[in-house]
């Protein structure tokens, strides 16, 4: 393949993949107000399409036109660049995800991803860690003290958060014996006593998918961890002083990371694509991708049922959690995972 | 070819990104340069076929110290630095200093026989050479080193407390 074929395929892939992420972020702000609206006894929205199934545009047309304010206290360069630093990164973190197997199409086939590297698991951690930054910036070039406070409990809620989030995915890796997203997955296939699969969920590695999980809600500042933007002490936090599409951006950001981070709970944690496949074989051809976009959606689901049910917590029991519970437990969970590993060999 | 165009611009970059980290005046201005650099860094790497160094690079230095960096900054909220003419010493004495620093360098380095320029991509960056070097290979450095940092992390706790610890002694003394 010379190199102009391979920046075509490359950009046809990476416009598919952008554009069937930024429609999930969209429809998972409809997924969360119609939930939320049946966990409250509410409608939800319902005007704008068949179950109000166009909202989601409704408010992209609102958000565009909407007057941008720009105040005159905030640092002007920093304050443009944090919305689009934090919707870059959000976005790109999708870039090694695997959607599911190699699918062939005629005489053609290629895998659902856009590219396998062999240390795609640390890709994701280390683009989700610039992603911090967007927050930072935006809190201390808004120039206002809501902002700032804000911008200061994300990062620093992020940072610890991190730690704990890094080390509850090491067992995985040894239970894979690869950082490649594809091999992680393909480690996963098969199934015990010939019913239960052999997800990392069900195959030691419970405690480390539970950590991950509390983690993955504190890194991207969901309920019961968004003291970023605690409308009760600090208006709305970080992105105060933000209006229109600049604000619609931190939105995109925050749901673009919920997707990533669903996506690689399923990939490392619930099997990736792998499920039960019958049917005719242009469905057997499908069925992974069902499956993996399933699972996604449960993780998707479960954010929203999460937010409104559990209330937040105080900062310093955020701290305190993160550093003294989650950190010791996913370093022990490294250490008996390894031993078992080890003895087996 | 394509490589060699990607090395200088990524080599062009953290050296702008260095540059503009001391013309800068603002404290949050010289920390972003900072971290452009550190990507860069971890672009050059990558290059190099070093993929695990390069994730790494982004993970520890541009994700994790950085943001340290950061939050130090917005805590203290430093503003901009004031400038000085600085010492005409340091001009005279440090521009030349500079200057035939790296020319010696430089030309150790091209006349060294047994040392020779590493072809773009070619070095070893698996993470299980890496694993077999750190664990297998240079265990004991490796060890003695984290036995080091441990230490330091604990004259970081030492020097954070000291100043309540001060404060306590004067209460008990005022008692």
């Amino acid at each position: 393949m010379n190199i102009t074929t391979f920046i075509i395929i490359s950009l046809i892939k990476s416009v598919a993949v952008v554009f069937v992420l930024l429609t999930a972020v969209a429809y998972s702000v409809w997924l969360e107000r119609k939930v939320s609206a049946r966990i409250q006894n509410r409608w939800g929205p319902t005007r704008v399409g068949p179950f109000g199934l166009l909202q989601p545009l409704a408010d992209g047309v609102k958000f565009i036109f909407k007057e941008d304010l720009t105040q005159p206290h905030v640092y002007k360069p920093l304050y443009i660049a944090a919305p689009i630093i934090a919707v870059v990164f959000a976005i790109t973190s999708i870039s090694v995800i695997p959607f599911g197997n190699w699918v062939k199409v005629g005489p053609w086939g290629m895998y659902l991803q856009i590219t396998d590297l062999n240390i795609g698991l640390l890709v994701v951690l280390g683009i989700t860690s610039m992603g911090v930054y967007g927050v930072a910036l935006a809190g201390w070039s808004s120039n206002s003290k809501y902002a700032l406070l804000g911008g200061l409990r994300a990062s620093a809620q992020m940072i610890s958060y991190e730690v704990s989030l890094g080390l509850s995915l090491v067992g995985v890796m040894i239970m894979a014996g690869s950082l490649s997203l594809r091999e992680i997955v393909d480690a996963q296939g098969g199934v015990f006593w010939g019913f239960i699969p052999r997800w990392n969920i069900f195959h030691g590695q419970t405690i480390a998918f539970f950590i991950y999980l509390i983690s993955a809600y504190a890194e991207t500042n969901r309920t019961p961890f968004d003291l970023p933007e605690a409308e009760s002490e600090l208006v709305a936090g970080y992105h105060t002083e933000y209006s229109a599409m600049k604000f619609a951006m931190f939105f995109m950001a925050e749901y673009a990371n919920m997707v990533t981070v669903a996506c690689l709970a399923t990939l490392l944690f619930l099997g990736g694509w792998h499920g039960p496949i019958f049917g005719p074989p242009i469905l057997q051809a499908l069925m992974p991708v069902v499956w993996f976009c399933l699972k996604v959606f449960f993780f998707m689901f479960l954010y929203v049922w999460v937010r409104w049910t559990l209330p937040r917590f105080r900062y310093d029991q955020l701290m305190a959690f993160g550093w003294k519970f989650l950190l010791p437990l996913a370093i022990a969970n490294i250490v008996v995972t390894a031993l078992i590993v080890a003895w087996r060999a | 070819m394509f490589h060699l165009i990607l090395f200088l611009f990524f080599g062009a970059i953290c050296v702008a990104g260095a540059i503009n980290l001391l013309v800068q005046s603002h404290p949050i201005n010289s920390a972003l340069s900072l971290i452009a650099v550190m990507a860069a860094l971890a672009a050059e790497y990558l290059l190099l076929g070093a993929e695990f160094v390069a994730a790494v690079q982004v993970i520890v230095y541009a994700g994790a110290i950085m943001v340290l960096f950061l939050i130090t900054i917005m805590l203290l909220n430093a503003g901009a630095e004031e400038r000085t003419k600085g010492s005409r010493v340091a001009i005279l004495l440090g521009v030349p200093g500079v200057v035939i620093g790296t020319v010696l360098v430089a030309w150790t380095l091209l006349n060294r026989s047994n040392m020779h320029s590493v072809p773009i991509g070619a070095l070893k960056g698996d993470p299980k050479d890496i694993a077999r070097l750190l664990f297998h290979d240079f265990l004991l450095p490796f060890e003695v080193t984290s036995v080091l940092i441990l230490i330091a992390i604990m004259g970081a706790v030492v020097l954070a407390s000291r100043p309540r610890a001060v404060a306590s002694g004067l209460r008990k003394d005022a008692e």
